[in-house]
């Protein structure tokens, strides 16, 4: 335990969940760490957390900012500089089978190649944490109602589920955003549910309740910050699965279309090339795997911070 | 326990139903219906014949009564594209595919038990963190990725074996087809293995910090005959997981199939797909569904049996 730098005295203490509320005052000359103060300590502890926020910070980054970090054009296709080897001067990863720079097409493919892993995650949080919420909270026949209707969607394969709905819409981005949305809802709709049925059954709910709280006030003090957490956390692993999933329905023709940037669909054209350019053709698949791992990494790590069990 | 079985087989029901239902609607996402969409710029007179012929006249929710009782005795409709019935290109597929999934299970969940157990075991030694990063790595793994690797090291640099198809055999049961099984094997296995690998060492050192352990060490068993503990206690939860992943396995088979050209389900999808031939489609996905919702079914029902305590709850 490292030596505190301030004058008052600190005291670590683990705050189980649902105690923040009542203990997120300082008593006296002593300071109670609350609960994210804690994972946040604990967070820091973790290199292989901390490597992966890194190496993800630099791969959010590079997206955002790829028009102004000076790359040649990822469309620009020059016939005479077909598949240059990795380490060409002018083409620090060489070219695709269309001449193109690699580096560049990584770096702007990553836009919507992680747009496709994050977007679904969150619009699915959105809805499948209401469906979830009001499922655990409200209970019942509409607990029935939810839960049954998610058990059918929970009974496709989640890859047959995405190309399933991705192919009946038709190719395109937008689709495949709408088909890997669909098929996250149920588990974040069960999970959410199930978190949310434990802590209704709790005292301190109980407790809120007698003394007068309203549902509004319930949800928002009590239930809503502690169902974030694991919830959160399982929705760090969906970003993983989303990435490659995603990726995969572009590589399969279904997402993204030539001559955009996107992992997926490079990995798929530059198939053709794997005789010609081994390693070219491979790097795509790399960056789906490094972005895909380190989700899941992060989510090993803030799982084991937040001790949270599901 | 029976009934247990009952119960459970009688709640797989509605669910069928429903998955049937949303197979059905899957189809009326896309805009137009089925035929234009393959038939293009044709008569009209002739499309409505044809849209008469194969029943998409009638009101939406009769013609699933009529595609539900067909498919229940085996009618999966025909072809739009060839015109065949949908059944004999979809079981030969389906078997194709199953061959595939069994192998990559047998050889994913041995290597996936084996490697969970050992660093369950050895938890914090170099042996569990190699397993551990192993399998962080072939979760995160894009197996279609992993595939087109595979292909490159054993077939374009090696010449080992082949990198597509499945081969011009007489008998699946020869080293000529064996070797065209190989490289998606490997592939399909990857994720399924590292998902057992993880969830048998979180279940080892779970159970291995349970007290009856402490109190078997104390009786004076050998290491040996608490192993035999540790894997009975551990069983349920991972066939659970093993359940899941063979059925998850078949229906996700479709990218690596890409890849292989693998003549199995997958690659029926694919086709199905860009030929907007919507009764093959259908056909697949509710096939691939059902075996997914049969394979939980008996996987609850094995639970159950290899741990009484869950019939009760």
């Amino acid at each position: 335990m490292s030596p505190s730098r301030a004058p008052k005295v600190t005291v670590s203490m683990e705050v189980p969940l649902g105690v923040t509320q009542a203990l997120d005052v300082p008593v006296g000359t002593l300071q109670l760490r609350t609960y994210w103060q804690t994972v946040w300590q604990r967070v820091l502890r973790d290199p292989v957390t901390l490597a992966c926020g890194g190496v993800l910070l630099v791969l959010i980054a590079a997206a955002i900012f790829a028009p102004w970090l000076g790359l040649s054009d990822p469309f620009a296709s020059d016939s005479a500089k077909r598949l240059l080897p990795v380490g060409s001067p002018d083409h620090l990863l060489g070219t695709d089978e269309l001449g193109r720079d690699m580096l560049s097409r990584l770096v702007y493919g990553s836009r919507l190649s992680l747009t496709m892993g994050v977007v679904p995650v969150i619009a699915a949080l959105a809805i499948g944490g209401v469906l979830g919420l009001v499922a655990g909270f409200v209970g019942g026949r509409v607990n029935m109602l939810i839960m049954r209707v998610t058990d059918v969607f929970y009974a496709f394969p989640s890859i047959l589920l995405a190309v399933a709905i991705a192919g009946s819409l038709g190719a395109g981005v937008a689709n495949t955003l709408i088909a890997i949305t669909i098929v996250f809802i149920p588990p974040i709709t069960r999970v959410t549910e199930s978190v949310t049925t434990q802590l209704r059954a709790m005292d301190f709910v109980e407790a809120a309740r007698a003394s007068g709280a309203s549902t509004y006030a319930i949800i928002r003090t009590h239930i809503l910050g502690n169902v974030l957490g694991p919830v959160f956390v399982y929705a760090t692993v969906l970003v993983s699965v989303s990435i490659v999933i995603a990726a995969g329905l572009s590589f399969i023709g279904l997402g993204a279309s030539p001559p955009d940037a996107e992992w997926g669909l490079m990995l798929n054209t530059l198939r053709t090339s794997i005789f010609l350019a081994p390693l070219i053709s491979i790097l795509p698949g790399f960056m789906i795997f490094i972005a895909s791992m380190c989700f899941n990494l992060i989510s090993d790590g803030l799982r084991s911070a937040m001790d949270v069990r599901f | 326990m029976l009934y247990y079985i009952v119960r459970r087989t009688a709640y797989a029901m509605p669910i069928a139903f429903g998955v049937s239902l949303v197979v059905f609607s899957l189809v009326h996402l896309a805009p137009g219906d089925p035929l234009s969409a393959v038939m293009g710029e044709i008569d009209a007179r002739l499309l409505a014949e044809m849209r008469a012929h194969f029943g998409y006249d009638k009101p939406l929710y009769l013609q699933y009564f009529i595609w539900l009782g067909n498919v229940i005795v085996g009618d999966f409709g025909v072809s739009l594209r060839t015109g065949m019935p949908v059944i004999g290109i979809l079981l030969p597929a389906a078997a194709n595919t199953m061959v595939l999934g069994v192998l990559a299970s047998a050889l994913g969940f041995t290597l996936g038990t084996v490697a969970g157990m050992v660093s369950g075991y050895n938890h914090g030694t170099w042996v569990d963190k190699l397993v551990s990063s192993a399998a962080i790595s072939g979760v995160s793994m894009p197996h279609y990725w992993l595939a087109i690797i595979l292909v490159i090291v054993f077939s374009v640099e090696l010449g080992w074996l082949p990198a597509m198809g499945i081969g011009n055999v007489p008998t699946l049961f020869s080293w000529a087809a064996l070797k065209h099984m190989i490289l998606p094997t490997i592939a399909l296995a990857a994720i399924p293995g590292a998902i057992v690998a993880r969830t048998t060492r979180a279940c080892v050192m779970e159970i291995l910090n349970m007290e009856f352990v402490e109190a078997l060490r104390a009786r004076g068993l050998t290491e040996r005959r608490i192993l035999l503990h540790v894997t009975r206690n551990a069983l349920p939860t991972v066939l659970a997981v093993m359940g899941l992943q063979f059925a998850n396995l078949l229906g996700g088979s479709i990218l690596v199939e890409t890849v292989f050209s693998w003549p199995g389900t997958g690659y029926l999808l694919n086709l199905a797909i860009f030929d907007r031939d919507m009764p093959v489609l259908q056909g697949t996905i509710l096939l691939l569904a059902m075996f997914f919702v049969l394979t939980n079914l008996v996987v609850d029902i094995l639970q159950t049996v290899t741990d009484p305590r869950m019939s009760r709850a």
